[in-house]
């Protein structure tokens, strides 16, 4: 393998430069705040797909629990910004003033202790990266030293996420129930829901994934990197000449769990609220879903398959309700089936190809003009 | 926990949520012997496991509103008929699947399980545009309604005893064919090793077929036993699919007995658990444990002893 020093090569780059002019100028300037706003929201899956390509596509370690993470990252801002939307001046009519609602209405009198932190900002914003990590590694830690993988892995991280929505719809009081966290209104008295508010944390969002494509790219180009494939290929092989596997794993399992609460965070702020249908089983696996149509080894693919995939099922389930669900699955067996590297294999095997070969015509043209005029003859 | 209960009041509890626990126990026997062939033996993740059950169910529903129509006389025995077109028609379905996605993905495991999710979906999607977006019930015959009082304070419903009996049927006959009979011996030898299976002799594309038909087979016996004690809607699969594969993975992936152990213990867990706790709490609870033990013990409760 041919070990590139640049930090991106001139596909990634291209690939980069498109991304950013669609996301920052095209569709800025082309959509209207509503879809904007939708966009913003499928974006949010887009962290989680990055995440998964390092975890899934580099590492082999396929999670169906990203939606915990998503989950939990998206919960910790919402009790943020619903303790600041409760604050004793707005929830004068509850028996016990300065408390969410829901706890109200489920007969709690006191702020439970775990939500007590978030009335702090910083310490919200720590939370975010934090409770997701050091879950992660603790899954991670006891999965992956004692050899756990493959298919176990898998139907456990989907067990947690079965089991984390049923502790959210069951613990009302405490968790908001079934209706999730809702009413939310600013962060750190910034209205978020005027159009003004919804153009920023656009921005803001795309930034953060541009930072976050970087950092996955900057994993996977270093010896790091290599080594999650070389684990993926043989796994044997990578503890023989020394190396923890369980450690790397648990590293890339945890990077995806921190992606994947930065996408959780940022829909919380974009949407306006959270609930328990996007932490279990069924937003897990789409999660996965999305990933996969892009392509599980491309960090851009993902976010193009976070794109499509949502546009393609709004669009779909608002003019065919009916038609959306054999479409998905249809698509996902096509794609697991046919093009097991999604949308930027079929990129790299069809188009990519003939890009170059037309570029290589052009200039092995001109290098033979070049030969015509000058060099004289053996 | 145990608050203002007599001893025989507990007992009496404790009996009535052990039966009810037994005919949960029933359901995730049935469901998860058909994933314990399929995921056990071929290494296969049928995430459409539900939906075959499913199909099982809506098999049993249409026979019941067919016989009620056409034959009213029938009417006492016709869950016999109904079981027997389940098994057929997911059965059917089920090697129709195999032959179209299952057989290209035997070396992707994990690929397995991403396409068969979509074949989940469709199949959900399927069931709701041809039966309707509501649960539907099958009406028991007279036999079944009713139950036995076994003493004063307990009793015990008839339907959940025939289910049950119905599963102890289908236990000893699945460990018959798979343990006893030559063709069990093709499908655990093909499971062994393919290649030598193939060079004795055994079609090995035979032997897949047939054997995730089976599984599919079993899971349509399980939907219909399902309607006997419970409602059915497109997505009622997906609701079991997590609790069975556990089940089948808690047991260890490869056993037969340790899939009805742990059915076993994960049932009666979580249905005495039920009574004392809410019914979320509960579940919680059992599948914490589940998940726990598990990390200890990651091979199941009873593995196969097996060179890497």
């Amino acid at each position: 393998m041919i070990i590139n020093s640049r930090f991106f090569n001139r596909s990634e780059l291209l690939g980069f430069l498109a991304l950013a002019v669609l996301l920052f100028l095209v569709l800025p300037l082309s959509l209207d705040i509503f879809r904007l706003n939708l966009v913003a929201k499928y974006l949010t899956y887009a962290f989680v797909g990055i995440g998964l390509v390092l975890c899934w596509g580099y590492g082999g370690i396929l999670s169906l629990g990203q939606g915990v993470f998503f989950g939990l990252g998206g919960y910790c801002m919402a009790m943020y910004l619903k303790l600041e939307a409760s604050s004793v001046a707005n929830t004068q009519i509850q028996s016990t003033p300065g408390i969410p609602d829901f706890m109200d209405w489920n007969q709690l009198t006191s702020l439970p202790f775990f939500w007590k932190p978030f009335h702090s900002f910083p310490v919200t914003l720590l939370a975010i990266l934090l409770v997701p990590a050091v879950f992660a590694l603790i899954i991670g830690a006891a999965m992956f030293k004692r050899r756990v993988g493959g298919v176990y892995f898998a139907i456990i991280t989907q067990a947690i996420a079965a089991i984390l929505t049923i502790l959210i719809v069951g613990q009302q009081g405490y968790t908001g129930g079934i209706n999730g966290i809702t009413d939310l209104r600013t962060l750190h008295g910034w209205d978020i829901r005027t159009d003004h508010a919804k153009y920023i944390l656009y921005f803001v969002e795309v930034a953060l994934l541009f930072g976050c494509i970087c950092a996955a790219q900057f994993i996977r180009l270093t010896k790091l990197g290599r080594i999650l494939v070389a684990m993926r290929e043989q796994e044997d092989r990578v503890r023989f000449s020394g190396y923890s596997v369980a450690n790397f794993k648990i590293f890339a399992f945890c990077a995806a769990a921190v992606f994947a609460a930065i996408g959780g965070a940022m829909f919380t702020l974009e949407v306006g609220f959270m609930s328990p249908s996007f932490v279990g089983i069924v937003p897990s696996i789409e999660m996965v879903i999305y990933t996969a149509v892009g392509g599980r080894m491309s960090i851009f693919g993902a976010v193009w398959g976070a794109l499509l995939v949502n546009f393609a099922k709004t669009s779909l389930s608002e003019s065919f309700p009916q038609l959306w669900l054999f479409g998905l699955g249809a698509l996902f067996i096509a794609v697991v089936l046919a093009f097991p590297n999604g949308l930027s294999g079929i990129w790299a095997d069809h188009v990519q190809p003939r890009i170059d070969r037309l570029l290589a015509s052009r200039k092995s043209k001109s290098a033979a003009g070049l030969i015509a005029d000058g060099a004289p003859a053996e | 926990m145990f608050g203002d209960y007599s001893i025989s009041d507990l007992g009496a509890i404790l009996a009535m949520q052990g039966f009810a626990g037994l005919i949960l126990f029933s359901v995730y026997v049935l469901m998860a012997l058909g994933l314990a062939i399929i995921f056990g033996q071929m290494g296969v993740i049928n995430m459409a496991h539900g939906e075959f059950m499913i199909l099982g169910a809506y098999v049993t529903w249409m026979t019941s509103n067919a016989v009620q129509h056409v034959a009213p006389w029938l009417f006492p025995g016709y869950f016999f008929i109904a079981m027997i077109l389940a098994f057929i028609a997911s059965g059917a379905l089920g090697m129709l699947v195999e032959w179209a996605l299952i057989r290209h993905l035997y070396k992707r495991p994990l690929d397995t399980l991403l396409a068969t999710w979509g074949l989940s979906l469709i199949l959900q999607q399927a069931y709701r545009s041809i039966f309707g977006a509501r649960e539907v019930g099958v009406e028991l015959p007279e036999w079944m309604m009713g139950s036995w009082q076994a003493t004063d304070s307990i009793q015990i419903p008839i339907n959940g005893m025939f289910v049950m009996a119905l599963t102890i049927l289908i236990t000893i006959a699945v460990a018959y064919v798979l343990f006893w009979s030559s063709w069990g011996k093709q499908v655990r030898a093909v499971v062994q090793n393919r290649v030598m299976a193939g060079a004795v002799g055994i079609n090995t594309e035979k032997v897949d077929r047939y054997t995730f038909g089976l599984g599919c087979g079993i899971a349509g016996i399980a939907g219909s036993a399902f309607t006997m004690i419970g409602s059915t809607g497109p997505t009622a699969g997906q609701l079991y699919i997590v609790d069975t594969f556990l089940v089948v993975v808690f047991g260890g992936a490869a056993s037969l007995f340790g899939t009805i152990a742990s059915a076993f213990s994960i049932s009666q867990t979580q249905s005495t658990l039920e009574f004392f706790l809410s019914g979320s709490m509960a579940k919680v609870i059992t599948l914490l444990t589940i998940v726990a033990i598990l990390m200890v013990r990651p091979q199941g409760l009873f593995a196969l002893k097996v060179r890497k």
